[in-house]
């Protein structure tokens, strides 16, 4: 039954109460802002950092936080706040690169076989199902112990790791959408299927697909934060976070913030992104779509 | 069922055949000779090409895979270029070890994931679901190595409770090596805890609307009567595959936990074999953990053919 | 049998929910009586409140609403005031429910048997034993054949019908006081709705239950019920017993209600269709006199002032209009005759679609199981030789029950599927089998309109573009000129031109389908395939839509072949009607003849299943047992002969019917010849009791 029931409301008021539910959500606001700042830091943290990273003063070595180093010194005297501004670009360049990457491809892939159908589907499907027998982090460490962890490596393999999942999703919703009806509307008036796939099916893609990158993002930045702490991150002297906690381990008990504040600069990172993609997925997918 | 059983199993045969031929080349990327590697820098030219046609390695790529796949499937996994020790009793020990720890951490997770995921999905929207929800997306984010290191800090260093180095002797016997578990067992834990919980809720919450939980309720069913018989018995089947699912993020945890806290498994040795650019180890290992990883996911199929009667019986 | 002890008693209940727009009052004021033995027939349009009245009757509302107001009593007991404890041991045992969809109403991994046992285990205190055999008890009582073998599956192993038994056995378990009915036979068939309202009938009058039974449907509502309330945006409009609120109703609402459901005696040709122009108010935008006020015709200004409450008119008969006595006045408001027609020689007439002999099969790996080892796929014959033929300007109705292949006709006409074999001729031209193949003037000439408003626009793009498109691509239509033709077609399907930039979400079911409607005709095609267009929507939002059709076609002379299991539409679009079951035509012909005797013993059934709305009409009892065969293992000889009530013998069971003409334009395909067929059947309709 459709249709006695009451007028809609206006158009206008649609973000305004995405947003209204939004205030509901704490959690979701932190993720947003939280991405926000580090998004800013990665673009001038660089520029702005008290000390370069790569300074060392031995004789402030191991020093705990002061007005001068806010976030105390490491093994070698260096700055570690200004370090872990200086790794932020890092981390959201590789992490957002290989998300980008992973997207674009998991996208086509996923357009492609969702559209097509039949044995290229099956194909491509059985692919990925290949892809996924091997856990991501070891399919990581395997490829980047053999080529060698520079960014670029970093970024490819992070992005195809990924590609599975997003062109999973992807071609899940394109599944859903070709049968519609107004797909069929627009074949019974002779559109080409550059049309239909672009005009008609693309843009019913996108909001899943902007929940599912929000997702990857903050998988990929775990992924990269893990390949770093066990050595196969960017190497020295890029200030990585993960090699910097990996490091800060040999001074645990002398000086726990060399470790702990990378790992919480980390931690807050990745618990943001997670929280803003929850966000994400509550204001586009109101219906509720599970992976 | 057995019909269906094989299929699962053909199918997934395959998926290992696929998934050793991307082991082998990839590990076949590395750059340099593997002969040279074992004999070092300042090995003549004829003994690196004797050994080289010792090992085989002479022969066509293919030749070299077929050969490789076949001596695996034997049992011969090689060996190892580092230590010069047969790879596969060094990696059955090293798994031992990893799945004892992985037993610990799922008898764990998965119950109090499940625990979590529902109280969360009854009260959905309340306090509780609210802080249990934030709570396990954060764990679900954070890195082990970051986890596993403020445990550390929190409980074995600050207060002296349980080992904060769980770099026992291989062959340790359970018993003497439970304590040196628990805090790893945690650390992975907690990872995966909020992904149980999450897709338990999630499952849940959609039982719980359905039509026949109403219905359950109108019968005028206890209310744990109506949890129990109603609504877990459906909301749970999808778990039974959302664990299996999650072995691979476990199997990635544990690579990074035992290396957090010098647990010898068999993620610690992998990790060791990159650095030491092992080969023949890296592809022994790589293999067992991706069998072990397909034929859970095989079990979790089957278990939930077993449950679901639309399977069981057929449409 | 109607005794006088009053079961449920409902004093000026107000059920609200807190919304983000704040809270919503979406039952006001409403009281009733209902008295053991009775069914109450509770009837509105989505939105008017009546689901959510009926979750408050029983206290199970959603987190967020809540009773702010007034009393609920269950044979002498307060509701209101039980713990929650102490109202589930009023569920189940005092008042149960049957629930709309019986395929989800029913927990899919536990035996059907066990279901109704756990209710006699905890309600009746039996043993695990006694409880089972109740539970065979109950079954057998809502007549499953092998009681035994149906308690042991599971839900997907048993058809629709079959499981709305169940529920009922599940709900009359603990013989309760109160039943509630949700829309119980919505979800099924004509034929199959029609068994389970006998059964729903014959068990009440057993059972002596005092019941609530939820509808959209007046015709239902006829059938079984005892007394109607009608309700509208969360008020009770009027209250009466049947004879009452049918046929001496004393509010426009009830009136314009009846005069939305199409006739089986009369079309498009006699009548128009009452509409009830406008949309249900919000509950937090109510007008501030009666809140009917702005939809009515009657309305003065004194009913835009003050809102009037429900007031009883003569002995059990309530309206809540101040213009009560003068409805019975305004009866033309509902019976607009058109001015007779001219008769026209149908055979005069040009052919536009001739299709001829359509056949269409798929083959379908089975699943499950046991079926890995069937290599070979089964073969589904979904339309199995099919011809018909549609002239310039008519409708052609196909009618028949969910599954016996009407749509994949249609959609290989439309050339979404490939026919397996068989001729396609547009206007004596050969078309090619799919839509790939198909020039675009071919294209052009042959639009749809289907059943689902949600998905047949696409929800990213403003409507007004969606109607623009056709224009562009095929109306050789200058760009400059889209515009003016959008805001034209709009206004031809009575939209607002400026809905051209919303969203489809921001669009009611009713508007989104005029918006498909006016897409349909901006190609300007000859012929236009309607599959279901309106099943998913309200009476009165139908009966728009069908006025809409028709006027259209009139206007522009296009073809329809209109698709649809429900006869009373077919009836009143077209012109003529072919009759489908298990993928072949049984009968075709007029429309007038096909609903007069003779009739294939199938459209009979169908005929006298329907539900008409007026309880003084008789209709031949004729019921179909079993359920539809697969399409798969296709019955033998008359592939009807399994449920057919008329069979006369083994002929039926190895042998193919051939066609019998009526007339030049009427046959019938059956083994039992006209003049005995003449014989056994009467007209459906006729026989009223009483004049009104």
């Amino acid at each position: 039954m459709q249709s006695a029931q009451p007028a809609k409301p206006v158009p206008a008021s649609r973000m305004a109460r995405a947003f209204k539910r939004l205030r509901r959500y704490p959690a979701t606001l932190f993720g947003f802002a939280v991405v926000g700042i580090f998004f800013l830091m990665a673009i001038f943290g660089p520029m702005v950092a008290p000390y370069k990273f790569s300074d060392q003063k031995l004789i402030n070595k191991l020093k705990p936080a002061s007005a001068e180093h806010l976030f105390g010194t490491d093994q070698f005297g260096r700055d570690i706040f200004s370090r872990i501004l200086t790794g932020s670009r890092d981390v959201f360049s590789i992490a957002g690169s290989g998300t980008v990457l992973a997207v674009l491809l998991g996208l086509t892939l996923g357009l492609l076989s969702g559209y097509l159908g039949g044995m290229a589907d099956e194909f491509l499907m059985r692919l990925m199902d290949v892809l996924l027998s091997i856990p991501p982090l070891l399919l990581a460490m395997i490829i980047l112990g053999t080529v060698g962890p520079s960014r670029l490596n970093i970024v490819l393999v992070v992005g195809f790791l990924y590609i599975p999942m997003v062109s999973r999703v992807v071609r899940s919703v394109v599944l859903d959408i070709k049968t519609r009806e107004f797909v069929e509307a627009a074949k019974m008036r002779g559109e080409s299927n550059f049309y239909i796939l672009f005009r008609e099916i693309l843009p019913n893609v996108l909001p899943p697909l902007a929940v599912e990158a929000s997702m990857r993002f903050s998988y990929s930045i775990f992924l990269v934060a893990s390949l770093g702490f066990l050595g196969l991150g960017v190497q020295p002297p890029s200030p990585d976070w993960g090699m910097m906690v990996s490091e800060g381990r040999t001074w645990f008990n002398l000086a726990p913030w060399v470790l702990l504040y990378p790992a919480g600069t980390i931690a807050l990172l990745v618990v943001g992104v997670a929280f803003m993609s929850d966000g994400l997925r509550r204001m586009l997918l109101p219906g509720g779509v599970s992976n | 069922m057995i019909a269906y059983i094989l299929r699962r199993l053909g199918m997934i045969l395959l998926t290992l055949l696929a998934a050793s031929i991307i082991i082998f080349s990839v590990t076949q990327l590395l750059p340099g000779d593997v002969a040279q590697v074992i004999l070092g820098q300042f090995a003549t030219p004829e003994a690196v090409a004797n050994l080289r046609a010792e090992l085989g390695l002479d022969r066509p790529i293919v030749v070299q895979y077929f050969d490789w796949l076949i001596r695996f499937i034997q049992g011969d996994w090689g060996t190892s270029m580092v230590s010069r020790m047969e790879v596969r009793p060094m990696v059955m020990a090293r798994l031992r070890n990893s799945l004892m720890l992985a037993s610990v951490a799922i008898l764990m997770y998965v119950p109090l994931g499940i625990l979590l995921g529902v109280i969360s999905a009854i009260k959905e929207d309340g306090m509780a679901d609210q802080l249990i929800s934030g709570i396990s997306m954060a764990f679900a984010g954070l890195p082990e190595f970051v986890t596993g290191l403020l445990l550390i800090g929190l409980l074995a260093v600050s207060f002296d409770f349980l080992p904060a180095n769980s770099s026992i002797e291989p062959d340790t016997p359970f018993r003497e090596a439970f304590q040196y578990l628990i805090l790893p067992a945690i650390t992975v834990s907690l990872t995966s805890l909020g992904y149980i919980s999450r897709m338990t809720r999630s499952s849940t919450i959609d039982v719980l609307r359905s039509d026949y939980t109403r219905a359950a309720d109108m019968k005028g069913l206890p209310r744990w009567q109506v949890l129990t018989k109603h609504v877990l018995r459906n909301s749970l089947l999808p778990t039974v595959t959302v664990v299996a699912l999650g072995i691979g993020w476990l199997i990635g945890g544990l690579i990074v936990t035992e290396s957090v806290f010098g647990y010898p498994g068999i993620g610690r040795l992998l990790v060791y074999s990159i650095q030491r650019r092992d080969v023949i180890s890296i592809q022994a290992i790589s293999m067992v953990i991706v069998t072990i990883y397909s034929f859970s996911n095989l079990i979790a199929d089957i278990l939930y053919g077993i449950l679901n009667p639309r399977i069981r019986l057929g449409g | 049998m109607t005794t006088n002890t009053t079961v449920l008693d409902v004093k000026n209940l107000w059920v609200s929910y807190a919304t983000d727009d704040g809270a919503l009052n979406t039952v006001r004021n409403v009281t009733m009586k209902i008295a053991r033995g009775e069914i109450y027939g509770l009837v509105g349009e989505s939105g008017s409140g009546k689901t959510t009245l009926a979750r408050a009757l029983v206290r199970y509302l959603p987190r967020n609403g809540s009773i702010s107001s007034g009393s609920i009593s269950l044979g002498g007991v307060d509701l209101l005031a039980l713990s929650q404890r102490e109202l589930r041991k009023v569920w189940g045992a005092r008042v149960t429910m049957v629930h709309q969809d019986p395929s989800k109403a029913i927990n899919p991994s536990i035996p059907v048997g066990d279901q109704i046992a756990e209710m006699a285990r905890t309600h009746l205190g039996m043993s695990r034993a006694q409880a089972k055999n109740k539970a065979l008890e109950m079954l057998e009582k809502v007549q499953l054949p092998d009681p035994e073998s149906v308690a042991a599956r599971y839900p997907h192993q048993l058809s629709g019908g079959m499981l709305q038994r169940i529920l009922i056995a599940t709900a009359l378990t603990t013989n309760p006081q109160f039943l509630i009915m949700d829309e119980p036979t919505t979800a099924l068939d004509v034929t199959t709705e029609a068994v389970i309202l006998d059964l729903v009938r014959d068990l009440l009058r057993e059972y002596e239950t005092a019941v609530l039974y939820i509808t959209h449907n007046l015709g239902v509502v006829a059938r079984i019920c005892d007394r109607v309330g009608v309700m509208y945006a969360g008020e009770l409009m009027e209250e009466g017993n049947i004879q009452q609120v049918f046929k001496q109703n004393y509010h426009p609402y009830t009136l314009g209600l009846l005069g939305c459901v199409p006739r089986i005696d009369a079309s498009k040709h006699d009548i128009d269709l009452h509409t009830i122009p406008g949309h249900i108010p919000r509950p937090n935008a109510l007008p501030d006199g009666c809140i009917f006020a702005p939809r009515c015709a009657m309305a003065e200004d004194a009913c835009r002032k003050e809102r009037p409450s429900l007031t009883e008119i003569s002995d059990g008969h309530f309206t809540a209009c101040r213009r009560w006595s003068e409805v019975a006045d305004n009866i033309h408001i509902i019976a607009k005759d058109k001015s007779e027609e001219e008769e026209i020689d149908m055979s005069e007439i040009p052919l536009l679609l001739d299709a001829r002999n359509i056949e269409k099969q798929f083959k379908v790996r089975r699943s499950g199981l046991s079926n890995i080892f069937a290599w070979k796929p089964d073969i589904v014959r979904a339309v199995d030789n099919m011809s018909i033929r549609v002239r310039k300007g008519a409708t052609m109705g196909i009618v028949g029950e969910s599954g016996c292949g009407k749509t994949t006709f249609a959609r290989c006409i439309a050339g979404f599927e490939s026919a397996t074999s068989g001729d396609i001729f547009l206007n004596g031209e050969a078309l090619p089998y799919s839509i790939k193949d198909r020039s675009k003037s071919t294209l052009k000439k042959i639009q749809l309109v289907f059943q689902n408003p949600d998905a047949s626009l696409n929800p990213q793009h403003p409507v007004g573009q969606s109607v623009g498109r056709p224009l562009a691509l095929l109306g050789n239509v200058l760009q400059s000129e889209i515009d003016q033709r959008v805001r034209e077609l709009f206004e031809a399907v009575n939209l607002p031109a400026d809905y051209v930039h919303r969203l489809p979400h921001e669009l009611s079911g009713g508007e989104k389908q005029r918006v498909a409607i006016a897409r349909a005709f901006a190609a300007n095609p000859e012929l236009m395939i309607l599959d279901e267009p309106i099943s998913s929507l309200d009476v009165s939002v139908q009966a728009s839509l069908m006025n809409l059709l028709a006027e259209l076609q009139k206007e522009k002379g296009v073809s329809y072949l209109f698709i649809s299991h429900d006869l009373a539409a077919v009836r009143h679009l077209s012109d003529w009607i072919a009759v489908v079951y298990l993928g072949r035509i049984w009968e075709i012909g007029s429309a007038q003849d096909v609903f007069s005797p003779p009739y294939h013993p199938y459209t009979e059934a169908l005929l006298s299943a329907i539900p008409i709305p007026d309880p003084n009409i008789h209709q031949e009892r004729i019921r179909l047992q079993g359920s539809v065969p697969s399409a798969v293992n296709i019955p033998s000889g008359c592939r009807f002969h399994t449920r057919c009530p008329r069979k006369i013998g083994a002929i039926c069971e190895t042998e193919s019917p051939t066609w019998q003409n009526v007339n030049r334009f009427h046959s019938i395909c059956c083994h039992i010849p006209l003049e005995e067929l003449n014989k056994l059947q009467a007209p459906i309709t006729v026989e009223e009791r009483e004049q009104p």
